[in-house]
């Protein structure tokens, strides 16, 4: 997973992965679960991310909706999806701000499809900004607690 | 009590200048009220009726004299000389305005204090005994657990845009002074039969419109576990919720539709699914943070008398002054319900003078309690005179802790945006009502609660006697209810039926604590009266 924020052709997506974009569209749970060869696949804010862990070595994109900014229950879905070992690309959609994105770059996000643009000074900014954290997540950030002790 | 080291103070440091960038980009415009709304909540900032509140955190209610000094300065500042302490140990000011408030939490963080998940959808500061590490019957102190907790859970990045707020308790005392089960989380340290330290968890209390008292979930969680199993429980939370409907969306919604058994089964399996991603905190850490909370050096040889010839003092050391741990020491409850007075509300000289009891005869060590009041954890017996004289100067000597005018209430519809009816001016009736000390001392442990709507902010299912503001028709309304507790015999309060208004229900407080009074049997509270015979008796006092 790349650190660092790799311009993308569209302004409105933003993504931190070095590999090329992944086209494909993805499809819903329902049609993933039912066919599919399909590598790409939409979880919605109440599908059960579990439901594709017996998939997640051919999958390369899986996209989470964030319905509105407040509705947190995708971060959940993509901290499942990483502790599980995928390792695709993990894409939040929709009522995506610059304010939430830290946190879901530490539960996993690495590719992000706002539905209004975002500002890159200020997203830059706010990845900067905490030195350190307090928690273990999906990313490689040390918690505190074991700085502490080395 | 727990220091920051250069971590916590960059991590709090970096909190103000991030919420200053979301104020500018507020006030610029370049954000909408509806996204500023949840960020300036996670920090403690809601718009009231007037101006804007700033509710500062007091971590499991311990702070210091340098803490305090703080607070009034803040209070004499930003806000009109007074700061009002709430029911989850906090502090909060009614008269804030947004642009000042990035300048509040830099002075705040010169003294490692935050606002930080006051409010809002996240996992609000955690509260706990206010006499932990002076109480003489706790197992051990809960604090280091809490700041363990606190660390833990604050700017957990998976658990930020929960369904709703989420509250935690820990206590390591038999008596509950943390009202743990009616806490979305509640935490009991206990030792096992292997002479273990642990936790009984309950999970799925709360208060609100829809109140339960917690559901034991686990009788023994193994201490060192405590972390995932909270990350547990919140993930089954977050991911399961409703969202469909704000009143239906706390975790002890989710706990009574699911069914004990099978919410306990989605959290276990959780948990283990959970344990690999070592989010547990190793002993060295918890090592670390309990150094911080090892007893003052209590001085010894002190005596254990106290000269009583002073009535007025012999009542306030009867009433406000509890068991302390150490010989020649005592806890003292300052009460911040005077007569006439709003529960909870203090002055900017009156948080100086506390700062200066705590320095000079406290070990520098001060609590907020859920009950509103504030507590010098540690005092000896022979300063307890000069103490109580000083407080008696600043009107802060009312010796009524756990009478019916100590009071616990919301601010109501006074300030409050979401409130229904005023709840301070019922305090104050019923607080003049019985203000002569003797009829209160006879009446014993009573204890009051007053929200004023359904959110139930002033716990009023938790009250002996509970009351309840209400809007009925466009008249503020006032229901009665009885026989709740927020201790260790938790329980919920009973409507006693059709409400009243400000005058009424002041004389139904009355009649039932008359029907108390000459029906007690020896030693009974009136909690335990009204047990024993149910609410016929009270209900026919009122309404026959």
């Amino acid at each position: 997973m790349g650190d660092v924020r790799v311009p993308a052709d569209d302004d409105s997506h933003l993504r931190f992965r070095d590999d090329e974009p992944h086209e494909e569209p993805a499809v819903t749970l329902d049609a993933f679960l039912g066919q599919s060869n399909a590598t790409a696949v939409r979880l919605e804010a109440g599908d059960d991310a579990r439901a594709l862990i017996p998939y997640l070595d051919r999958l390369r994109l899986i996209e989470v909706a964030f319905p509105r900014f407040r509705d947190g229950r995708g971060y959940s879905a993509a901290q499942i999806l990483r502790e599980a070992g995928y390792t695709g690309e993990l894409r939040a959609e929709g009522d995506v701000l610059v304010d939430q994105i830290l946190f879901m770059r530490r539960c996993g996000f690495d590719s992000f499809a706002p539905l209004a643009p975002i500002d890159p000074a200020v997203l830059d900014a706010t990845l900067a900004r905490y030195e350190f954290v307090y928690q273990t997540a999906a990313d490689a950030r040390v918690p505190v607690w074991k700085l502490r002790h080395g | 009590m727990y220091k920051y080291d250069n971590y916590d103070q960059a991590i709090v440091d970096a909190r103000v200048d991030e919420f200053r960038d979301q104020v500018n980009r507020r006030l610029s415009g370049a954000m909408t009220e509806d996204q500023f709304k949840p960020l300036r909540l996670k920090n403690g900032l809601y718009l009231q009726l007037h101006a804007y509140m700033l509710r500062v955190a007091i971590p499991y209610g311990t702070f210091d004299s340098r803490q305090m000094r703080m607070l009034a300065h803040i209070a004499r500042k930003y806000d009109r000389g007074y700061g009002h302490f709430t029911t989850r140990q906090n502090i909060q000011y009614n008269w804030i305005k947004l642009e000042d408030a990035p300048d509040i939490l830099a002075e705040l963080a010169t003294v490692e204090m935050h606002a930080i998940q006051t409010s809002g959808e996240s996992i609000r500061n955690l509260s706990s005994d206010q006499f932990a590490g002076a109480a003489a019957d706790e197992i051990a102190d809960p604090r280091p657990w809490a700041e363990l907790i606190r660390q833990a859970t604050t700017f957990h990045p998976e658990f930020s845009y929960l369904p709703r707020k989420f509250k935690i308790a820990v206590t390591a005392a038999d008596e509950d002074r943390a009202a743990i089960r009616l806490h979305d989380i509640g935490l009991k340290l206990v030792r096992n039969d292997a002479g273990e330290i642990g936790f009984r968890v309950y999970i799925g209390g709360g208060m609100g419109r829809t109140p339960f008292v917690a559901p034991l979930i686990r009788e023994f969680l193994p201490a060192g576990n405590l972390i995932s199993y909270i990350e547990a429980t919140l993930r089954v939370w977050n991911r399961w919720a409703r969202r469909d409907n704000i009143h239906k969306q706390r975790i002890k919604i989710l706990v009574h539709d699911l069914g004990r058994e099978e919410f306990t089964r989605q959290v276990e399996a959780e948990w283990a699914a959970m344990l690999p991603n070592g989010s547990d905190v190793p002993q060295a850490e918890f090592d670390r943070i309990a150094g911080y909370f090892a007893p003052p050096a209590f001085e010894t040889g002190l005596s254990d008398d106290i000269d009583l010839s002073d009535p007025a003092f012999a009542r306030w050391v009867d009433q406000n002054v509890a068991a302390h741990k150490a010989p020649g020491h005592a806890i003292v409850t300052i009460s911040l319900k005077p007569e006439g007075g709003i529960p909870g509300d203090a002055s900017a000289e009156q948080l100086d003078l506390i700062a200066d009891l705590a320095e000079r005869h406290g070990y520098d060590e001060l609590r907020a309690t859920h009950a509103q009041n504030v507590v010098l954890p540690h005092v000896r017996k022979a300063d307890l005179y000069t103490v109580w004289q000083a407080l008696t100067a600043a009107g802060l000597a009312s010796a009524n802790l756990d009478l019916i005018s100590d009071i616990i209430a919301c601010p109501g519809l006074d300030y409050c945006s979401l409130a229904n009816a005023r709840s301070i001016p019922v305090a104050q009736k019923i607080a003049t009502r019985f203000a002569d000390a003797d009829r209160q001392r006879d009446l014993g442990e009573l204890k009051l609660k007053i929200s004023g709507c359904i959110n139930a902010c002033g716990h009023h299912h938790a009250g002996h006697i509970g009351i309840l503001g209400v809007d009925r028709k466009g008249t503020e309304n006032y229901q009665l209810l009885l026989g709740g507790s927020g201790a260790e015999d938790a329980s919920l309060g009973k409507i006693t039926g059709p409400g009243f208004d400000e005058n009424g229900i002041v004389d139904a407080v009355e009649k039932v604590t008359d029907v108390y009074l000459r029906e007690r049997s020896d030693g009974e509270r009136f909690l335990d009266t009204y047990r024993r015979l149910g609410m016929e008796p009270f209900k026919e006092a009122i309404y026959g």
